[in-house]
């Protein structure tokens, strides 16, 4: 008995296992970034419209947790959680915006049209600085410490059932 | 009608295709299943003409576009131009499916009608396999994919009216790459049924040649032109990824150009039993393997294709049933397939066997390189293999195989001396020094760009070495047809040594009327206008691009937007000339109104496809040169047997 000639089968053996183990995975479609638990990298991005300030990292650094909402007017799964934005704004939480990729007469219509939430809104023309932070998509909203450090991602719309998530990774970030 | 024909054909081939499964497995017990054993050939036969009679249903219910087939509703269109209506008839999951099934059948029934060289025993073995691979496939659309399910109401218009698709290269590139891999199932079957009667002959790889042959040449061509496509479709400028769905293209290959060649040892000098046999079997898992990772979409890939897990799980079984079932077959029985003959390490066989494990290495590090993620995947960690491991590790294994190469053909078989050849070697060795000592004169390269172009010279010359001192006249067409494929490996090669050595780029913003220098060319925008097609608008750009004195040119790249559904993509503007290829695509406006444009001079770039014709040219004469050959061969055998009959009735014998 030549044992080298089992050695192709105990290989394709192990392939099969693994592709098999791995189709029985759920495909997660979310890529977390590995940004988070580090601090946000030095940015400092112009205001989106006249009037309202733009967003730098100083703006995170003064004790306080806030909000970091990656979005965008052409979005449409931003439609669907600005409600769900103004109710945390409600419950207290701070929303900074970070508007990628947009202009200002348009972020001016939808913020018209579906609220306000934000305190501040920066423009990231070229998604410099969602691609910093290790946002692969819109919208996304980060979880900052008073600190400047990234806490918690939350990748696609907030939901409904994400608000009261959303408002103790906050407390937590406290 | 139509479409319950082609369905019931479809039952009565899965049910020939049982009966040459247990038929050939029942001929291996000997004369008391002789009644049965007979029915193989005629079943293999009847299999082919149901399953192409089955396809051409198919066909007929996309040409008259009958709406109350379901798979028709959802891919084709009243609308459509002909062409496309019967391609449309593969472009999807189960249709693909039904042409590869039909194609392997028609294949089988070629075998079976035209293969008298083999033991009979072997043949029922191989058709038997032929059978139980084909059972597979037969089970995977009539249980989960049946492309002539009708819908309980007939629709009102097909849904398949996208005019992205409607491709013409698009529309055959999947069938070549199923000639190929039909090709190499054959190989498979051939192997098997070698196996399971341990008669691994001469005649065994003759018979099996042609078919891997064949397979190479498809998916050689299918290469070529995917890189191609890539390359001006894709607007990057590159011409290979590593993606996992281009490897899942290279890997049959480079496992086809092994067994081509090992093949060639067994027909010529009966040896590399085992080895061929193995290479037979890795042939088809990797074509299998790239269906799989394709399909089910565990690797992820800038190709995008449809995906669906429960497709994938079948493939899974299928693969585990056919390569496991071949791999056991293999432990147990390879230990006992006679040892073929010896020969120097100085030989053709020699060269033929260092250059086959370079080969399986190469092969090694390309799998593991796109399996890599999958295994880490499964302890949560993501990496992505790109160029800087595959590249490296890659030509680490190509440059002794190479330098193999350039030596091999001229060696002579079994046994041969270094003295015989010491003057051919020389001019090589020193051409080889002259071109990387010139490539370091001319330019600050990479390394491997470097070694390039000294292998792509030593290559170019080395590959006509096998002709000299012979009367081209009487050169067996085989011989050029290996000549051809070699000079191809040197252009491509060339090709990508001079592509990654002497690209010049530009990417800048440009006013109206603004120019660029690039490569010795200088591009001025003329202009930019919106254009309108049947579901895209663009922007398309004027580029007046002139080279020295030389009358201008107009290119028109375009930065395209479709709306359905919805995406961007920049179709690039290419200038062939024949040293080389000027490479435009139109990017976004700036906000003071200049456009980016980004260009590309990329010198002999064109080299590196021509290589790949000339190589499935060579291909294509080998095969021509092999079959005829045989046919010669075979006529002899009659006449001789004829004189035999002649001299008995004359009472002679």
């Amino acid at each position: 008995m030549r044992w080298t000639l089992w050695v192709p089968l105990a290989l394709f053996t192990f392939f099969l296992g693994l592709a098999g183990y791995q189709l029985t995975q759920p495909k997660d479609e979310f890529i977390p970034s590995t940004m988070v638990g580090k601090p946000l990298p030095e940015f400092s991005l112009e205001p989106m419209l006249e009037g309202a300030p733009g967003v730098s990292t100083a703006d995170f650094q003064d004790g306080q947790p806030r909000l970091l909402n990656v979005w965008a007017s052409w979005c449409l799964p931003c439609i669907a959680e600005a409600p769900h934005l103004d109710a945390l704004k409600e419950e207290g939480a701070q929303i900074v915006g970070v508007a990628i990729r947009d202009t200002p007469e348009n972020v001016a219509r939808f913020l018209d049209q579906h609220g306000n939430p934000y305190s501040r809104i920066g423009s990231d023309p070229i998604s410099a600085i969602q691609l910093e932070i290790g946002s692969s998509g819109v919208p996304e909203t980060f979880v900052i410490d008073g600190a400047g450090i990234i806490r918690y991602q939350h990748i696609g719309d907030v939901r409904e059932r994400d608000v009261p998530i959303l408002l103790d990774q906050l407390e937590k970030a406290r | 009608m139509i479409a319950e024909l082609g369905h019931a054909a479809l039952w009565l081939c899965a049910a020939l295709a049982a009966l040459q499964l247990f038929g050939g497995a029942l001929a291996q017990r000997g004369a008391q299943a002789a009644d049965v054993a007979a029915l193989v050939r005629p079943a293999a036969m009847a299999q082919a003409l149901l399953a192409g009679f089955a396809f051409c249903c198919l066909l007929w219910v996309f040409a008259i576009t009958d709406l109350s087939v379901k798979l028709v509703a959802t891919n084709s269109h009243s609308l459509k131009p002909m062409i496309f209506k019967l391609s449309g008839s593969w472009g999807n999951h189960e249709g693909s499916m039904l042409l590869w099934v039909a194609v392997m059948a028609m294949a089988g029934g070629l075998i079976a009608l035209v293969e008298k060289r083999l033991p009979e025993k072997t043949m029922q073995a191989t058709l038997a396999a032929q059978g139980f691979v084909a059972l597979g496939f037969y089970a995977f659309l009539l249980l989960s994919s049946n492309p002539f399910e009708r819908l309980p109401v007939p629709a009102a218009e097909g849904q398949g009216l996208n005019p992205l698709l409607q491709d013409i290269g698009l529309a055959f590139h999947p069938p070549t790459l199923y000639f190929g891999y039909v090709g190499l199932s054959v190989a498979f079957s051939f192997a098997v049924g070698a196996l399971v009667t341990r008669q691994v002959t001469p005649d065994f790889a003759r018979a099996m040649r042609p078919w891997v042959l064949a397979a190479w040449v498809f998916l050689t061509l299918g290469i070529t032109a995917g890189s191609y496509w890539a390359y001006y479709e894709l607007g990057w400028g590159g011409y290979w990824f590593w993606d996992p769905v281009e490897n899942a293209s290279l890997l049959p290959w480079l496992a086809a150009t092994a067994l081509l060649h090992s093949a060639s040892v067994l027909a010529a000098r009966d040896a590399l039993r085992t080895w061929t046999i193995m290479l037979g079997v890795v042939a088809f898992s990797m074509s299998m393997l790239g269906t799989f990772l394709v399909r089910s979409g565990l690797l992820t890939s800038v190709h995008a294709f449809a995906v669906d897990p429960e497709r994938g799980t079948f493939i899974l079984i299928l693969l585990a049933l056919y390569i496991g079932g071949a791999l056991l077959l293999f432990a147990l029985r390879a230990g006992h397939v006679r040892e073929g003959e010896r020969f120097q390490l100085t030989s053709r066989e020699g060269a033929l066997v260092f250059n086959n494990v370079m080969l399986s290495v190469i092969l090694g590090v390309v799998l593991l390189g796109t399996m890599y993620p999958l295994l880490t995947e499964a302890f949560d960690v993501r990496v992505s293999v790109g160029p800087p491991y595959f590249n490296p590790f890659g030509a680490v294994f190509a440059i002794p195989m190479f330098l193999v190469m350039m030596v091999g053909p001229m060696l002579r078989w079994r046994r041969d001396s270094a003295r015989r050849i010491q003057r051919p070697v020389l001019i090589i060795a020193v051409l080889v020094f002259v071109a990387a000592v010139l490539a370091l004169i001319l330019g600050d390269m990479s390394i491997l760009a470097l070694l390039g172009f000294a292998m792509a010279a030593g290559l170019a010359v080395a590959s006509f070495m096998p002709l000299r001192g012979r009367k081209l006249a009487r050169v067996p067409i085989a011989t050029w047809g290996m000549v051809l494929a070699h000079f191809g490996i040197a252009v491509s090669l060339f090709g990508m040594a001079s592509e990654s050595a002497f690209t010049t780029e530009r990417l800048a913003a440009v006013e109206q009327g603004g120019s660029v220098d690039v490569g010795g060319w200088t591009v001025t925008l003329a202009g930019v206008d919106p254009v309108a097609g049947p579901n895209w608008t663009a922007m398309e750009a004027r580029l007046v691009a002139q080279r020295g004195e030389s009358d201008p040119i107009i290119m028109t790249p375009q930065s395209r937007n479709f709306w359905a559904p919805q995406m961007q993509t920049t179709e690039s503007a290419l200038a062939t000339r024949l040293d080389g290829q000027l490479y435009a695509v139109l990017g976004n406006q700036a906000d003071d109104g200049r456009w980016q444009v980004r260009l590309w001079w990329k010198p002999f770039v064109t080299f590196i496809w021509y290589g790949g014709l000339l190589i499935a040219l060579g291909g294509v004469l080998a095969i021509i040169g092999r079959v005829l050959e045989d046919l010669k061969r075979r006529s002899v055998r009659a006449r001789a047997d004829e004189r035999r009959a002649d001299r008995r009735e004359q009472g002679y014998a």
